[in-house]
């Protein structure tokens, strides 16, 4: 099987589907019920064909696999895809949410279904590609393309502020590409070439390193979204339809974090040494800020929006704690972040579909008329918390216990998340879930439907394994994390004993 | 076996929880019921047989949970005689309070899902108690955590309830802060979380302090950690911006642990959770507000004995917020007037006393009263939830007296409870507290003193507090209505079987157990699951005090005894008197010190200030108003308003990408060629 391109059929599986559904004609139900039985077919095909990269992915080789490598422009530029024990994860997580975002939107989009099924899809190929890219243009296209369809998803299928929101995101986002753009172009002019394997191994001048630091910085820290140029999650989140949220929480944040594992810390170990108490820094104030912010909100999904950000703050914190726990605890963080704020805005989305209003105030007592609903709430809302037995513990403890050992204030700062993310989850639980049923307005409100139990069960048996047992992660990252982390840690030894009169 | 006691609960959680709403109600009660009275005759044939063979600790594997680099982390099972103990304690405990439930909770709708979480909750507390490592302790203590939010939360549609529920979990939370912020520096200082690497580690830097004795911080001797031998004076690790060595690293690492004891323990300052926490059912409070969850922090305290031994610093802090707490929860428990929150207070004092003979070092007598004090103040739990259920749900014990006629087998069960609690001679409390009285004597610690004054003063108030209640409850007229007395009865044989059962352990488990908990039994029964320093004699020292010292507690409970009946008895209307005439006073502990109405002003106000300004000001004024919304107002000047918008800007970004694209293929083209 290995000659195979097992990646490039996975990637671009989604778009075959888009295609196929390019031909039907959207102009009555049945054309539009087929148009999403194509769309969900195809992100199911997809994802079991990509179970057969983690069959045969192979845990101990550190480097990239199953690689595929053609000729494609200018000799220099390649057409270049391979997995490696940090991405393929993050290949599957897209490939296994995708199904969920497709089968979430079955009743909730009613316009111009055709457009927001190929949207979708397009979007899975770029994402998928993003993680599979070994060329740094090819890596750079699908990175900023994958951003096309999310503004039309937000632009045309979102809530009333869906322009202002769709504006702020693509602002934010503009300027950072265009830095790592010249980045890009600086890296190739230095290292004459734009192949990831070869760049990793590339040692760039001190200097550089700081500006190319920062220019990948300015993107990735967007994306995260790192504080304080997060405001654009919230709206963003806010208004696009469910399914956006799921994909933009679930996967879209994730791409800072998997350009910071991928660019930054490899390719640029002294900058990210000498940043390192700079990112700290964002990501603390992130935790505590965001998490204090998320106290006061109003609005469900803006909630849960800013514990993302605050989650994304672990993230950060345990990339730049840059050894095996925080690196390890980061990647896993991204993943079980990735199910637990899906199901989070699938959660929300259940009611939305129902009473189509996201203010707090405008529920209470859902558990007498939901119990199925409650259930799933609690763990995903627990899952949110970080209790152990959940996956959401093991990537926060991990992080903490990774960046405690770099720098102890951190940590300190970093814990009392936990404090408030108790805080502002369980109001959210209490204020929505618990209480009397009182509001007229609910009294008839049902609970899930077969089709939305299909969409959660899944997360939440998978919530609970990773929370039990996350060696299948830990087995498939572990080669990978500590060479990455054993290339760094040299990288900088070499520069110390370099300058050693610099230092003493 | 081990496996199957702590797993017996997760499989009647699962049963119930996924299957309740088919097999019915009925049907869980009396499969989950069963599943904890096997759960707990096998624990008790644990119990009693493992003295019989080697003694050595036992550990089972599970399953691996989390490794990452040099972090290795397993479920598994330590069992030594510690353990043991509490599975004795959660199990007995738990499997009555099953059956209890099946009579208390009978015309509640929502009963498997009370069952379910009953359940839930023991196999948290199992998992913490048998743990060999830090992380599975901390699974399970934040598990209890969760149960207890759920089961105080029961009764959704109370708003009080809910509210208690989510201030219990996160109180505690900030209990957790301590405890996760103690397991990372413990992973710093011995390169790993299990209990047995660092339980050696701990040995080796007590070996190499030698006859310095356990003040490590002012020995000069060389340490070893984990192999690397670090010398004493050489810094181990960074906390705070402070470089520590071994000694005051570990100060540090219990300190936080001990943050932890304190938010689970309800110890002074992270109390204020336990007496709101009443809300939830009683067999609940008896289960977890007073029987087992609460005493866990007394628990990882003895868990983690070597290294508690290894800082005098810590352990001498640990006498002094248990002594503090021993006093203040027992003044307040004097002027309560819900029936539950005063043996609430009851509990957090006398929960106290266990921190107080942990601080000087005596291990043994803290778990002994934890033993008893289980099944004393499940009994005194369970006796109010008869008092209440008899009473039509009233909790005020000013709308009861005079019960003692119509109830009196809940009438006897809790005097017998209260003889436990105030150390009448020979029943259990007798044994346990005076031994924390008298080796807080004979402590060395410069707080061990005022522990012992503290825990003096504080039997005396417990006897008051507790003999009120019983009065106040069962004698005297009755002030209930008379369509509540009208309604009044015993509790079915389901609730009172329980009720003496406890009550057997109440009047005998002193007896039976002191020689081997603390007696001349000590080293026999413990294998050294519990550890003691070299220079640590208070065990010894505590058997040698002088008839008077060891008399004291005893006068005191006489003393509070008659002050009661005096009050309460013999001249109703002294108490009322004596209220007014110290009003301030009276206010004071009645509002609990004040405590809630301080943390509202210190934490929780500012926390919402301070999140509604960063959100509007920080996110909306300065980072967006100089940021897009600025940028924005800068960009419609100039464009107008000619192109439509949602398009328009993705068009823009769609071609600034296609020409950045194009220009770096260009650009590179015609570098690569030149």
């Amino acid at each position: 099987m290995t000659d195979w391109p097992i990646l490039s059929t996975v990637t671009f599986l989604p778009l075959v589907g888009a295609l196929l559904i390019l031909f039907i004609k959207d102009d009555n139900e049945l054309a539009r019920r087929n148009v999403r039985n194509v769309a969900l077919l195809t992100t199911v095909f997809t994802f079991i064909v990509s179970l057969w990269v983690w069959i045969n992915f192979d845990a101990s080789d550190p480097g990239f696999q199953m690689v595929e490598r053609s000729e494609w422009i200018g000799g220099s530029i390649t057409y270049h895809m391979g997995v490696d024990g940090i991405s393929m994860l993050f290949v599957i997580l897209t490939t296994f949410l995708m199904p969920l975002c497709i089968l979430a939107s079955f009743e909730s989009v009613k316009v111009r279904v055709k457009d927001y099924m190929i949207a979708f899809l397009v979007l899975e190929t770029l994402v998928i590609g993003v993680f599979c890219a070994l060329d740094l243009v090819l890596f750079y296209i699908f990175f900023e393309g994958g951003l096309i369809p999310m503004f039309l998803i937000i632009g045309v299928w979102g809530g009333k502020r869906r322009i202002y929101a769709s504006y702020k995101f693509f602002l934010y986002t503009f300027l950072g590409s265009v830095l790592m753009l010249i980045a890009i172009m600086a890296m190739y002019w230095n290292a004459g070439t734009t192949s990831i394997p070869d760049l990793l191994q590339h040692k760039f001048p001190a200097e550089m390193q700081t500006w190319l630091w920062l220019a990948f910085f300015a993107s990735f820290a967007v994306k995260m979204p790192m504080w304080p140029v997060h405001t654009w999650l919230p709206d963003a989140h806010v208004e696009a339809p469910t399914a956006g949220s799921v994909i933009l929480a679930g996967i879209l944040l994730k791409l800072g974090g998997y350009g910071f594992l991928r660019f930054s810390l490899p390719m640029f170990p002294l900058a990210s040494a000498d940043f390192a108490p700079f990112v700290f820094t964002l990501s603390v104030v992130a935790i505590i800020y965001t998490s204090l912010v998320a106290l006061m909100q109003e609005d469900i999904k803006k909630l849960i929006a800013y514990s993302s950000v605050a989650h994304m703050g672990f993230v950060t914190m345990g990339i730049f704690a840059a050894n095996e726990q925080g690196v390890q605890g980061a990647i896993f963080q991204m993943l079980s972040h990735g199910l637990v704020s899906g199901a989070l805005f699938l959660c929300v989305g259940v009611v939305y579909d129902r009473m189509h209003t996201r203010e707090i105030s405008a529920y209470g007592g859902l558990v007498n008329r939901m119990p199925h609903y409650a259930v799933v709430m609690l763990i995903f809302t627990m899952a949110n918390v970080g209790l152990p037995g959940t996956s959401g513990f093991v990537g926060e403890f991990l992080t903490l216990l990774g960046v405690f050992q770099v720098n102890s204030w951190v940590a300190i700062f970093a814990t009392t998340g936990v404090i408030l993310s108790a805080g502002y989850a369980l109001w959210l639980y209490r204020r929505v879930i618990f209480g009397a049923l009182e509001k007229e307005s609910l009294r008839s409100i049902l609970d899930l439907s077969g089709r939305e139990k299909l969409l959660l069960y899944p997360l939440v048996a998978l919530v609970i394994f990773f929370g039990v047992y996350p060696m299948p992660v830990f087995d498939v990252t572990a080669a990978s994390v500590e060479s990455l982390v054993n290339s760094y840690t040299a990288a900088l030894d070499a520069a110390a004993s370099g300058s050693v009169a610099a230092l003493h | 076996m081990y496996t199957i006691i702590v797993l017996l609960p997760l499989a009647g959680f699962l049963i119930a929880g996924l299957f309740g709403k088919s097999i019915g109600a009925k049907a869980c009660e009396y499969t989950l019921s069963g599943f904890m009275v096997v759960a707990a005759i096998l624990s008790w044939i644990a119990f009693i047989s493992f003295g019989f063979g080697e003694g050595e600790t036992l550990r089972v594997p599970l399953l691996q949970w989390m490794q990452s680099g040099t972090l290795d982390v397993a479920w598994s099972l330590r069992i030594d005689r510690l353990t043991l103990v509490m599975l004795v304690v959660v199990n007995t405990v738990s499997s009555l309070v099953h059956v209890y439930s099946i009579g208390y909770m009978h015309h509640d709708p929502h009963r498997a899902r009370f069952f379910a979480y009953l359940s839930l909750f023991t196999f948290a507390m199992l998992m913490l108690v048998t743990s060999n490592n830090l992380v599975q302790m901390f699974f399970g203590w934040e598990g209890v955590g969760l149960a207890s939010y759920l089961l105080i939360g029961f009764w959704y549609k109370k708003p009080s309830a809910n509210a208690a529920a989510m201030k219990a979990f996160v109180v505690n939370r900030v209990g957790d802060f301590g405890f996760a912020l103690g397991i990372f520096g413990v992973f710093a200082l011995f390169g790993s979380v299990n209990l047995d690497t660092i339980f050696a580690g701990a040995a080796d830097v007590a070996g190499s302090l030698g006859g310095a004795g356990h003040d490590a911080a002012a020995a000069g001797a060389e340490a070893a950690s984990h192999g690397a031998a670090a010398a004493t004076g050489d810094v181990v690790m960074n906390f705070a911006g402070y470089a520590l060595t071994m000694g005051s690293a570990l100060t540090v690492v219990c300190l936080l642990l001990f943050m932890g004891a304190m938010g689970k323990s309800a110890q002074i300052g992270l109390h204020t959770w336990l007496p709101d926490a009443m809300e939830g059912p009683t067999p609940v409070s008896a289960l977890i507000h007073a029987a087992t969850m609460v005493t866990a922090g007394v628990f990882m305290l003895a868990r983690m004995s070597p290294l508690f031994e290894l800082s005098s610093t810590a352990l001498t802090f640990v006498t002094f917020i248990g002594a503090t707490t021993a006093f203040f929860a027992a003044t307040i428990g004097l002027v309560q007037n819900d029936i539950k929150r005063v043996i609430a207070y009851s509990t957090c004092s006398q929960l106290g006393y266990m921190f107080v003979a942990l601080g000087v070092g005596a291990y043994g007598p803290a778990i002994f009263h934890l033993f008893t004090h289980a099944f004393f103040k499940a009994l005194l739990f369970l006796g109010a939830g008869s008092v209440i259920h008899a009473v039509s749900d009233e909790q005020d014990m000013r709308r009861m007296g005079g019960l003692r006629k119509h109830i009196p087998k809940t009438y006897w069960m809790m005097v017998i409870g209260t003889l436990a609690l105030t150390g009448f001679p020979f029943t259990a409390g007798y044994y346990s507290k005076d031994a924390i009285i008298e080796a807080a004597f004979v402590g060395h610690n410069s707080f061990a003193l005022y522990g012992w004054g503290m825990t003096v003063i504080a039997a005396a108030l417990t006897s008051f507090y507790s003999w009120r209640l019983i009065f106040l409850t069962f004698h005297g007229k009755p002030r209930a209505s008379a369509d509540v007395m009208h309604h009044i009865h015993e509790s079915p044989w389901v609730m009172l079987v329980p009720l003496f059962v406890l009550a057997a352990g109440a009047l005998f488990a002193g007896i039976l157990f002191e020689g081997a908990f603390i007696g001349e039994g000590y080293g026999e029964f413990w294998h050294a699951a519990l550890f003691t320093g070299s220079d640590n004699h208070v065990l010894h020292d505590m058997h040698e005090i002088s008839f008077w010292i060891a008399f004291l507690p005893t006068l005191c409970m006489v003393v509070g005894f008659v002050t009661a009946y005096f009050f309460y008895i013999a001249r109703p209307s002294l108490a009322k008197q004596t209220a007014d005439r110290n009003r301030g006073l009276y206010q004071f502990l009645l509002n609990k010190w004040y405590f809630d109405e301080l943390y509202d002003f210190l934490f929780v106000q500012p926390a919402q200030r301070v999140g509604r300004f960063l959100w509007r000001t920080g996110d909306g004024k300065v980072i967006d108003g100089f940021g897009p919304d600025g940028v924005s107002a800068r960009v419609m000047d100039v464009t107008g308003r000619v192109v439509k918008l949602q398009s328009g800007y993705l068009y823009h970004y769609a071609f600034a990408m296609l020409i950045g694209v194009a220009a770096l293929v260009t650009w590179m083209m015609l570098g690569g060629a030149s």
